[in-house]
């Protein structure tokens, strides 16, 4: 690698750096490798170019917005709030999605409703929808051109100072396929590390009973660290609906309700829960699963219990779940200063 | 002139052996193996799915929303007797249409043989608990408690109930387990046999599960009276496994 002080023998001869991430040991052993695509591997210039962009409020209209707004580290990459409001003040109808093991998820279909294909496809939507960043990518280029540093950042990373919205997209995600999140508790207890309490213990045994709980089938387990199984579910909220979901992606009435399972990881922080935040509390999204099943057309026949209510759980057992599901907490991932600006 | 006839013999000895030689030489190929499904014998695809359009054995009228299974150790038999096994195993997943053809990553030297067999399931040998990243990855895990490992297929829908309404049911098939005892596993998975088949350079065999079948042969499955929770049902499961027997039939076997 050698660099020179003419932007055009930089965009010859600078070669970007691979990425060396950073795969949990549990992820290594039993899930199979993230997904990368061909045509926006992980480089350190790539991430590092990614990172600051997540954190710069050029991205908006207005410069008072950035993806990290909505999608804070210290919220696991979501926000505290119900909706979440754009630049204009007016407020989604969706609850910000945590960012964690994108790379993983296999089905490629990001958001709520799946809508988006691909990360480098979401990181676009965000930058000109008119109730979230608001502005126009035309904008955004210009300003990250006028930027001291953005054009030769390009430049390292992707051989061209010519900046696009397919290139900061690919920046972006790039970054967001480094939020790894793999050191919880559990995780230190499935490598001999860490002891649970007999509540957890009793937690855990509740969430893979298949007659209790039944939470292993959408959310993962032992083996499936990702605590998701990225599949969409219509799990019961309500029997008739105000947002159609993935039904609305594909127009097939089949899929009106369902929305995608979200990880189990950093629950402690991710609050309010479910695609519309209507749960503050997991007490609340318990006692949903346990007496508050909706029955609707569409309902997964998961929901084994909706002519119940639910699966019954006791008060105990839910305490239970509630400690097992806080042992998926990943403090590491929360402070680690790579992901922070 | 007995030189000269010798001469030509051995002549012609060579010649022909240095054929046989090139026509002996030959290379393994792999196999295709291909998965549609039907119910009562009519074409289904996931379009058919979410719709309670089926009626099974006991005339209860159901939807199909969630079909996929695990398939394994494809195995052939020469003319000869010698058994090849292909140590593969696939996730067939109808719902998403995925793993609905799959390529042996092994090969088999072309040839007749007498049987090609496959596999519903994992046998016990290969139901190593976790062992498999990718049915990790697609969640395919069947929890410790009733003897890890992996289902073997996971059917769930809707039926109307007796009392008129729509029901869950999820016709989960793993090992027969006794949760009192899970190291007492019954391997209820099974390997179907195809019959004789001709291997050349790209054989493609195609196989047909009757969705019916699973509640209908030999036992007349009521879903009201086994719907949900049959993972840990050890008699269910053994129900299942008989049912398994006249699910799969061949279609076709093409060059």
């Amino acid at each position: 690698m050698s660099c020179s002080n003419q932007d055009t023998d930089i965009e010859e001869e600078y070669i970007p750096v691979p990425f060396s991430l950073k795969v949990p040991e549990l992820f290594q052993q039993k899930l199979i490798d993230p997904l990368i695509p061909n045509n926006n591997p992980l480089t350190e210039e790539g991430v590092a170019l990614g990172k600051k962009l997540f954190f710069d409020k050029k991205l908006s209209g207005n410069n008072t917005q950035a993806c990290a707004t909505c999608h804070k580290p210290q919220n696991s990459f979501t926000d505290d709030t119900r909706f979440s409001d754009g630049i204009e003040g007016v407020f989604g109808v969706r609850n910000s999605m945590p960012l964690i093991n994108l790379a993983w998820n296999f089905s490629d279909r990001f958001a709520w409703d799946g809508k988006e294909l691909g990360l480098e496809r979401q990181a676009l939507e965000p930058v000109i929808n008119p109730i979230e960043m608001h502005s126009d990518w035309s904008n955004v280029v210009a300003k990250l051109e006028q930027d001291p540093e953005y054009p030769i950042l390009f430049s390292r990373a992707f051989g061209t100072s010519s900046i696009d919205s397919v290139l900061v997209a690919k920046a972006i995600a790039q970054f967001e396929r480094i939020l790894i999140s793999g050191n919880s508790k559990f995780d230190q207890y499935l490598l001999g590390n860490a002891t649970l309490s007999l509540q957890e213990l009793n937690g855990f045994a509740v969430f893979m009973d298949e007659e209790k709980g039944d939470c292993f089938h959408c959310h993962g387990s032992d083996n499936n660290p990702l605590w998701t199984d990225n599949k969409f579910h219509n799990n019961g909220l309500d029997a008739n609906f105000n947002d159609l979901g993935l039904g609305t992606v594909t127009g097939d009435p089949n899929d009106n309700g369902k929305f995608r399972s979200p990880t189990l990881r950093n629950l402690s922080f991710t609050a309010p829960y479910m695609h519309d935040g209507r749960f503050a509390t997991l007490e609340e999204v318990i006692n949903h699963y346990s007496e508050g099943l909706q029955f609707s057309p569409t309902i997964d026949p998961l929901m084994k219990k909706v002519s119940q209510g639910g699966v019954q759980l006791s008060v105990e057992e839910k305490m239970d779940l509630k400690a097992f599901l806080l042992t998926l907490t990943d403090l590491e991932f929360i402070n680690n200063p790579d992901f922070r600006d | 002139m007995k030189k000269k006839i010798l001469a030509i013999i051995c002549f012609s000895i060579i010649i022909t052996s240095c054929s046989e030689d090139k026509d002996i030489i030959l290379n393994p190929v792999a196999i295709t193996l291909n998965f549609n499904h039907s119910w009562n014998g009519t074409e289904i695809t996931n379009a058919d799915f979410g719709q309670l359009k089926f009626t099974n054995e006991n005339d209860q009228i159901l939807s199909i929303e969630r079909l996929r299974y695990v398939v394994s150790e494809v195995s052939l038999t020469h003319e000869s007797g010698e058994v090849t096994v292909l140590d593969d195993y696939n996730l067939v997943d109808l719902t998403n249409n995925e793993g609905m053809s799959f390529r042996t990553s092994e090969g088999i030297l072309p040839g007749e043989y007498s049987a090609v067999t496959f596999r519903f399931g994992l046998k016990r040998a290969d139901n190593t608990d976790g062992a498999y990243p990718d049915l990790n990855t697609a969640n395919f895990n069947v929890p410790a408690p009733l003897g890890g490992g992996y289902h073997f297929m996971q059917f769930d829908g809707k039926y109307i109930n007796t009392a008129s309404v729509e029901a869950p049911f999820n016709y989960h098939v793993i090992s027969a387990i006794d949760p009192t005892n899970v190291n007492d596993a019954v391997d209820t998975s099974f390997t179907l046999n195809l019959g004789a088949v001709t291997i050349g350079s790209n054989t493609n065999i195609t196989i047909q599960m009757d969705v019916s079948e699973w509640f209908k042969n030999p036992n007349t499955w009521d879903l009201n009276e086994y719907d949900t929770n049959l993972m840990g049902n050890y008699d269910v499961q053994l129900l299942m496994n008989q049912n398994g027997s006249s699910v799969f039939d061949l279609v076709s076997i093409t060059q």
